[in-house]
């Protein structure tokens, strides 16, 4: 704590880096996996190959992700964005087909049965249905983005990871906590304000209501 | 019967739906729907009766054969266009639960395009038309509603965009019997004031013999047999249909009879004021029911004001059966106009 009065600005300015790196990664993320996901509802045959691929990505451990991609694109922020943005496919992906395909197919069979087109029943029915399996997905990859970001710092990316690396050196100890601890917190933050705008989403829609 | 044939909404010509792995869902089957008439499609599960149903709308297309709604081969219709002329109404599941009362009710009409005062017009003329007050029921969940108030609101989405045709999926398959006997009750006299064409598929006899101005059995994808309610009771085509019509069919027929159409004067002997009475109203079936009950072979049948007018008797329940089997013309007296008026 003494640590972090002593550092105020620093450690600020460390957080501000960590969380635009953690969030650039989720919207880049969110914005290549929610199509594909999409993509796999309708397309049944592609889930195996498109998730066995992401499922690859996730299963590579962080650090060696990191140095295998260093030769390609340096150090510093991109490496890292690419990595956070594959490690987060699988849950994303997955998420969003999931959603999707788990809506009941009668109500899809009712929105035909009515007369809507492939893109009214899309946005009118399925995708309002699926939005809190799809928000759970984004709050599971955020968590994980706003974790690994630490580890990136290993490469030169910032973030608070530096605090973390910096204390470990030098044996700070008080340092090291500070930094996990200022991660976990904006770990929490970010999950807190994404659950509130799941029960928000979820009661504009009546969907938790529902499903409860 | 009138001299004037009754037109035809619905043709199905020689319709066939066979799956691919060579399923054969529906075979062969022709069938014309009269305008303003209830027909019910009944059969038990895997007989077709729905799939048929769905072709009607395209849901479904029909392997071979051709339909005609309104004269028009639906082939050649856009099935968007198609399913927005026609209602559809399935199980209470069907309701969206991320919508409000009335932009379910609303959802065809703002399909079509209709500005929004006149679909706010629209959703609550149909909430009162279901019985349902628009000021408590328009902004609720469907979550937040009871089954039999689910299937009203069914109905009335699917009359929204004022179609001539309704489809009708099993639509009170999920309710209790109470609740399904008063909205079986509503439907009757809605139907009596909107005159829609109607295909109706349930796997309920009772219901059918309810609901029906005629009724279409189906079985393994066959049309067995189409007549009326009493014609299909009287007379079953086929081993399969007198098994789905049971073994209590004359029961059934006699619920379908009431008091009235077996009243006869009161004999010599002055009826047991204390005894059970039964009104002029009730079914032949309930008059049957309360002789067997009290062991007695006549009963004083009363007004609804309890004043007497006659007695009913078991020889004249027969009677009335007989007659009833011998009548083969489409049953008017009590569903109104019936189909040829």
């Amino acid at each position: 704590m003494t640590y972090l009065l002593a550092n105020g600005p620093a450690v600020w300015r460390l957080s501000v880096q960590h969380m635009e790196i953690a969030g650039l990664s989720c919207l880049l993320a969110i914005l290549i996996a929610f199509p594909l996901g999409v993509l796999l509802s309708r397309v049944r045959w592609l889930t195996g190959p498109v998730l066995g691929t992401a499922g690859i990505f996730y299963t590579i451990p962080s650090l060696a992700l990191f140095a295998l991609l260093i030769p390609i694109l340096g150090l510093g922020m991109k490496p890292t964005v690419l990595a956070l943005v594959l490690y987060s496919q699988l849950t994303l992906i997955r998420n969003t087909a999931v959603g999707i395909s788990e809506v009941d197919p009668a109500l899809v069979e009712a929105a035909r049965g009515m007369g809507m087109t492939g893109v009214q029943r899309f946005w009118r029915v399925e995708m309002p249905l699926a939005v809190p399996v799809v928000l759970a997905g984004v709050r599971t990859a955020t968590a994980m983005a706003i974790g690994l970001t630490t580890i990136a710092a290993y490469i030169g990316a910032g973030g608070l990871g530096v605090l973390i690396f910096q204390g470990i050196s030098t044996a700070h100890t008080d340092q090291v906590l500070a930094g996990a601890l200022v991660v976990s917190a904006i770990a929490l933050v970010a999950d807190l304000v994404l659950a509130l705008l799941q029960r928000a989403l979820g009661s504009v829609t009546g969907v938790r209501a529902w499903a409860s | 019967m009138s001299c004037s044939s009754p037109t035809i909404a619905i043709t199905l010509d020689r319709v066939s739906k066979v799956y691919p792995g060579g399923h054969v869902a529906v075979r062969d089957v022709t069938l014309n729907i009269q305008t303003g008439e209830v027909l019910v499609l009944v059969g038990t599960s895997g007989s077709g009766k729905t799939t048929t149903m769905k072709m009607i709308n395209r849901l479904v297309e029909p392997t071979s054969g051709s339909i005609r709604v309104g004269g028009e081969d639906i082939s050649k219709i856009n099935p968007i266009q198609l399913r927005r002329s026609i209602g559809y109404v399935i199980q209470e599941i069907g309701l969206f639960p991320h919508m409000t009362v009335a932009k379910n009710i609303a959802l065809v009409p703002s399909l079509k395009g209709w500005p929004k005062p006149r679909q706010n017009e629209r959703v609550a003329e149909l909430l009162e038309l279901v019985g349902l007050p628009p000021d408590q029921y328009a902004k609720k969940h469907p979550h937040q509603l009871s089954g039999g108030q689910k299937q009203r609101v069914g109905v009335a989405r699917a009359l929204a965009g004022d179609p001539d045709i309704l489809l009708m999926d099993e639509p009170f398959g999920a309710l209790d019997p109470i609740t399904r006997g008063q909205l079986h009750e509503e439907f009757l006299k809605l139907q009596r004031r909107l005159r829609k064409t109607i295909v109706f598929v349930t796997h309920d006899m009772l219901e059918a013999i309810r609901l029906a101005e005629r009724i279409a059995v189906m079985d393994g994808g066959v049309l067995e047999q189409v007549g009326t309610p009493r014609e299909v009771l009287a007379h079953p085509a086929t081993r399969r249909v007198a098994d789905l019509v049971g073994a209590d069919a004359t029961l059934k027929l006699l619920g379908l009879c009431t008091v009235e159409q077996a009243l006869e004067a009161l004999g010599a002997e002055s009826p047991d004021a204390l005894g059970p009475v039964i009104r002029s109203g009730d079914s032949l079936k309930d008059a049957l029911l309360t002789m067997v009950a009290c062991g007695r072979a006549s009963l004083p049948v009363v007004n609804v004001d309890g004043t007497l007018r006659g007695r009913v008797t078991l020889q004249g329940l027969q009677t009335a059966l007989a007659g009833q089997e011998k009548d083969r013309r489409p049953q008017g007296a009590a569903r109104g106009q019936g189909t040829h008026a």
